[in-house]
């Protein structure tokens, strides 16, 4: 039976892999994720599953290659410096088709940055981060229960595609504790994955995972072969969560710790009156641009919230394409933007409005 | 009528990209044969790496994972936590894993991981054309050591054996030559106890092989046979640096 417990957000990443099945953990100590290897080493032991603290970054991503490679299901974890080190192994990831998880708990960049929640990684989760023409699946929880939720559908996801997916919080949900139900999925069967690399047993032909391809042909191919998939995975994977857009003049758009202070903002600015809603991605890739675009193409405006300069409004801005105005507020890097500065911004939003009428 | 020799089974019959002269063909087939004779092609997973073996999942008759550069061990230590019993090795250039590739062997070869690794050493960057690599000699001219690898500056061939051999979690390092009948036969059964090792779950097993690289030189197979014998054995001395058995004797 389901249970009621306290969970602090990066066991609930750990826990939550480990209740999806994922029996193989390769990451390397960054603050603030560390409870992830940390809890790893503890659990995997009991669940007769492997913990490796690899030498690096870069390292853990290629022991994930291998490991997801050869059909388990594998995960890393670790903070933006360290996701940038990954990128290499994303890449070839993505390219070889392996499925596998990556969490970024994200911190203030760039550069070394600090050890404060941040959303300043999105460009690098959903635009590719790594070189090449590729995408991963990036869900953006915003609760502890969602990581657990989300970790579930991630590994799944992962499975389903046969991509590479990442899950992206930021140092806040990793921090927090909350009350969460640790479900026993009913479904976990590992799906068939004839591919991978398991030994040419029986007769088997040879798996090869690989992401070269000398001819031009062959290499037009597999990116033909990517993208057709991409497009499946925009058509039947995006999720988001509305919560009062329908009579709304000024939609918030908000993933992540953003949503959650939004949320408040709104409900104070509500109060008051003003019709404002909230749209909150939880499939940062794909971005749920089709619903975005019916809203705009219904008249609303809308308010990015960001803990970045603005990463994610381009994605609102390209949706929204020009039809309606698409407005930010935004701490950078570190700062987590408190309810009254978010509500004060959507009040002088609609006084903005009055003015220019 | 008895067959005395062919292909081994665990080699593909495509004709392989390597150059005229280059050894490499040798150490695949020495490879191969070494699965062979220990009746495991078929739990074998090759990784293969960045350099003139990239496409050696082309030759090997196994199932392969083809790695970023320099992290086939970490790629090998993934497959090999996930399936413990099956036989997986790395097959190395130098520029793969004594540059940019160091801190995978290293720590591989520390977390003593159940894997093999050939390490082919022809102290030259191949397939990106002739660039100094880690290995490369003192005074060797390279397209980017048009002088000579000047020590001063670019400091000492990296003897990868004798470094590793610190470590003590290794079950066996090895580094053999296939420059001459004699020392394939040598290579042979370092590589096939390597690989014997794996099968009885002793740990990390490396085995160096000195290898030609004509095309790079600019020499001439037969001259880079005698090249590698006159300058690089003195550099990069044969033997088994690290073999459990030897040690429990």
């Amino acid at each position: 039976m389901a249970e009621r417990i306290m969970m602090k957000g990066n066991e609930a990443f750990a826990e939550g892999a480990i209740k999806a099945g994922c029996h193989f953990f390769f990451g390397y100590p960054i603050t603030p994720q560390n409870e992830i290897p940390e809890y790893m080493s503890r659990r995997m032991p009991e669940v007769g599953g492997t913990f490796i603290q690899a030498e690096s970054e870069v390292s853990a991503i290629n022991m994930v290659y291998g490991a997801g490679g050869a059909g388990a299901r594998a995960m890393t974890s670790s903070s933006s410096p360290g996701v940038s080190l990954k990128q290499e192994g994303i890449s070839y990831i993505a390219a070889a088709e392996v499925p596998c998880v990556i969490v970024n708990v994200a911190r203030g960049g760039p550069g070394l940055g600090g050890l404060t929640p941040s959303q300043a990684d999105y460009f690098q989760a959903v635009k590719g981060g790594g070189h090449g023409d590729y995408h991963m699946v990036v869900f953006a929880p915003a609760s502890v229960q969602e990581i657990i939720d989300l970790m579930y559908e991630a590994f799944v996801t992962a499975d389903k595609y046969r991509t590479p997916v990442m899950v992206l919080a930021d140092g806040l949900l990793g921090q927090m504790m909350e009350p969460v139900v640790l479900r026993d999925w009913e479904d976990l069967q590992i799906p068939e994955k004839p591919w991978a690399t398991t030994g040419m047993v029986s007769g088997k032909p040879q798996s090869v995972i690989n992401s070269l391809g000398l001819a031009p042909e062959e290499l037009e191919n597999l990116n033909l072969r990517l993208q057709k998939k991409y497009r499946t995975i925009e058509e039947n994977g995006v999720r988001y969560e509305e919560d009062g857009v329908e009579d709304a003049e000024l939609i918030i758009v908000a993933y992540g710790t953003s949503a959650r202070v939004s949320k408040s903002a709104i409900a104070k600015a509500r109060a008051e009156g003003k019709k404002v809603g909230l749209f909150r991605p939880i499939t940062l890739w794909p971005f749920p641009s089709k619903r975005l675009a019916e809203l705009a193409e219904a008249g609303k405006r809308f308010m990015a919230v960001e803990m970045s300069a603005g990463q994610m409004i381009e994605d609102v801005k390209l949706a929204v394409n020009g039809k309606t105005e698409v407005e930010f507020y935004g701490r950078y890097n570190g700062a987590i933007p408190s309810v009254t500065e978010v509500y004060q911004a959507i009040i002088k939003s609609f006084d903005n409005r009055e003015v220019q009428k | 009528m008895k067959q005395v020799f062919g292909y081994p089974e665990s080699l593909q019959t495509r004709p392989n990209h390597y150059c005229p002269g280059c050894t490499h063909g040798i150490i695949h087939r020495l490879v191969a044969e070494a699965i062979d004779e220990l009746q495991v092609r078929e739990k074998a997973i090759a990784v293969a790496p960045v350099g003139c073996a990239v496409l050696a999942y082309n030759y090997f008759n196994c199932d392969a994972q083809q790695a970023a550069h320099g992290r086939a061990p970490a790629v090998a230590t993934g497959i090999k936590r996930a399936l413990p019993d099956r036989i997986v090795f790395t097959y190395q250039g130098d520029g793969d894993l004594a540059s940019i590739g160091m801190a995978e062997i290293v720590h591989a070869a520390n977390r003593g991981e159940n894997i093999t690794v050939i390490f082919v050493n022809n102290a030259i960057y191949g397939m990106t054309g002739g660039q100094m690599a880690p290995t490369t000699l003192p005074g060797q001219k390279t397209t980017t050591s048009p002088y000579g690898r000047d020590t001063a500056t670019t400091g000492y061939p990296i003897q990868v054996c004798e470094m590793l051999s610190t470590l003590k979690a290794p079950a066996f390092i090895a580094r053999v030559s296939v420059h001459d009948p004699k020392n394939v036969l040598k290579a042979k059964e370092a590589i096939k106890k390597a690989f014997e090792y794996q099968v009885n779950g002793k740990g990390f097993t490396l085995v160096e092989v000195l290898s030609t690289c004509p095309t790079n030189w600019g020499m001439t197979p037969v001259e880079a046979l005698k090249w590698l014998e006159n300058n690089m054995i003195p550099a990069f001395p044969l033997g088994t640096f690290r073999s459990l058995e030897e040690v429990s004797k």
